[in-house]
């Protein structure tokens, strides 16, 4: 099968899943049930996008295939950020109550500690990602262990919204905040499309991409800071969701087996909002909200994992 | 012409690269040898600006290494390092086509294609060029990836030690492939090599490095003495003239 064919047939299949979701018993309830699926749908557009997009280039720059941007610790900072502002202003707090405000201090906070990271790393002229991601990996679990800490301190009626905040949702989507995240992504994606041309010679590595007249340096640091602005507003808008990135990314490698990151991240997005919208349909439609969507997710992506291993073992 | 100008590179407090100055000739084969830790791939390195050198520097045409924009520089010097590991699964004419990335940034033109086609063909590829790269002997890789230098059609070609892990048949087959790049192209290869008989014979012009610093630097006949390599590689090495070839006689050394 071709690969445009392929896309074609993913391309599709995303937009029956989308159009279900919004469709489905609506009984003519155009002014109120639409509108609220249509927010949710590009919420999980929106969500599906920038997660694959940013976990490709990820691994694309690490030559791993297995890390997702989240080993960097934004998520853990995230939770720490939130758990920290309960703890010390308590839940009824601007901060926390209003969505808008909570939206744009974590999306600051993200991105400017992964600036600070950055910029501390390239200043060293270490220049190895390898260090980037030890030292992601150590502070991300220094975030998660004070977060603990503080969550065991904190008030049970207070933990509860924590708890709220540790698991992706799209349950209850602030509208304001999608448009207000889609004009952002917007705005990063047509700076970042150029880039994507880069990818394709940075996946045959370093010394190969600066032989072909690649500025490494500056194009790694930029594509670092896209990923980190993705992430960023991904997990402030909908929580913690990263690991489907691994997923979906894998996938669309599998599907694909191309070197071209024009397919592989088109791929990959297209698997994020077919399984995002499936997802959330087989949550509000066969379990009736009695699961959350990482469940399904990680269950269904997790019997796919199995499947390939047990694929490679026979190939073997 | 590619000059280097007292150039260093610092490894904490030791230098792998001291106070290096030297020339290369245009249109002709320079061979850079010395024993391991010379720090000759380092210099090669910082040639292609794969590594930024502490001190001095790199004119490649009199303008600055640092100063050229990168997709200028692609167009003029390509490198290849010795391994050339990759985790994308690639064809051998989906690899050479990378070679004009510099020239189509991404965007083959009809040139392009035509180009590639060529440089297979000067690589005796064209019939085996939809063949994965993780299929291939190592000197079909090897000779897969000399053909996207002569895609990328670059006048400096910098290669680190091409005949690694090659039998003697490759490594002819790759040194008589680079003879032809310089005599027929008019191109400048300069290349790291361990096999000083192979330097003997088809290099013209050698520079020899020991601890970081150029010891010797002149044409093939003057650096293949044995006074020479004995400053080189503490080694007494006879030299025996066979059918016009100096060869080095270290086995019993």
């Amino acid at each position: 099968m071709r690969n445009s064919v392929k896309m074609l047939i993913l391309v599709l299949i995303a937009t029956v899943c989308c159009a279900i979701y919004l469709f489905q018993d609506l009984n003519g309830s155009y002014d109120y049930a639409l509108p609220r699926r249509a927010i949710k749908i590009i919420a999980m557009v929106l969500t599906g996008f920038t997660i694959a997009y940013a976990t490709v280039v990820f691994q694309t720059i690490t030559h791993n295939r297995i890390l997702t941007p989240s080993i960097m610790g934004l998520d853990s900072l995230y939770l720490l950020l939130q758990t920290v502002i309960i703890f010390f202003l308590g839940s009824a707090h601007l901060f926390v109550v209003n969505k808008q405000v909570n939206f744009i201090l974590s999306v600051a906070v993200m991105i400017g500690f992964a600036l600070l990271l950055y910029q501390f790393l390239f200043k060293k002229g270490g220049q190895s990602i390898y260090f980037l991601l030890l030292v992601g990996i150590i502070v991300g679990t220094f975030f998660s262990s004070i977060s603990t800490f503080f969550q065991v301190l904190i008030d049970p009626n207070e933990f509860q919204i924590v708890q709220d905040r540790m698991f992706a949702s799209f349950n209850n989507i602030n509208s304001d905040l999608v448009w207000l995240a889609l004009i952002i992504v917007g705005i990063v994606v047509i700076y970042a499309w150029r880039h994507v041309k880069y990818l394709d010679v940075l996946s045959l590595g370093r010394e190969m991409a600066i032989n072909l007249g690649v500025p490494y340096d500056s194009i790694v640091k930029q594509m670092l800071v896209i990923v980190a602005i993705f992430i960023s507003i991904s997990t402030a808008l909908v929580g913690p969701i990263t690991f489907f990135g691994l997923i979906v990314a894998n996938l669309s490698y599998q599907f694909f087996k191309t070197y071209q990151h024009k397919v592989l991240i088109s791929g990959a997005v297209a698997m994020g909002i077919i399984a995002l919208v499936g997802g959330q349909w087989i949550v509000e439609r066969v379990f009736t909200f009695s699961t959350t969507l990482s469940v399904i997710i990680n269950f269904i992506g997790g019997v796919y994992f199995i499947y390939l291993l047990l694929k490679e073992r026979k190939a073997a | 012409m590619i000059q280097v100008k007292a150039l260093s590179k610092f490894y904490g407090k030791k230098a792998v690269v001291e106070d290096v100055t030297v020339t290369i000739q245009p249109g002709k084969i320079t061979s850079f040898i010395g024993p391991n830790g010379a720090g000759k791939s380092t210099l090669l390195s910082m040639v292609s600006r794969l590594l930024d050198g502490d001190t001095g520097e790199v004119l490649v045409d009199q303008s600055d290494v640092r100063k050229i924009k990168s997709n200028d520089f692609a167009k003029r010097v390509s490198i290849l390092k010795q391994s050339n590991y990759m985790n994308v699964r690639l064809t051998i004419r989906e690899l050479v086509s990378f070679g004009r990335f510099p020239y189509s940034r991404g965007r083959l033109t009809a040139e392009d294609e035509r180009i590639v086609d060529q440089s297979l063909d000067y690589m005796h590829l064209s019939v085996m060029q939809d063949r994965f790269l993780d299929e291939l002997s190592g000197g079909q890789r090897q000779r897969a990836f000399i053909a996207m230098v002569i895609a990328q059609d670059t006048e400096y070609i910098l290669l680190d030690e091409p005949l690694n892990n090659l039998d003697m048949k490759h490594s002819v087959q790759i040194m008589k492939i680079l003879r032809r790049l310089v005599n027929e192209l008019g191109k400048t290869v300069v290349i790291v090599l361990h096999d000083i008989n192979f330097a003997s014979v088809y290099s013209d012009w050698i520079v020899a490095m020991k601890d970081g610093r150029v010891v010797k630097d002149g044409p093939t006949a003057e650096i293949i003495q044995s006074e020479a390599l004995k400053e080189i590689y503490d080694m007494d090495i006879p030299i025996q003239e066979v059918e016009n070839c100096r060869i080095c006689v270290y086995f019993n050394s």
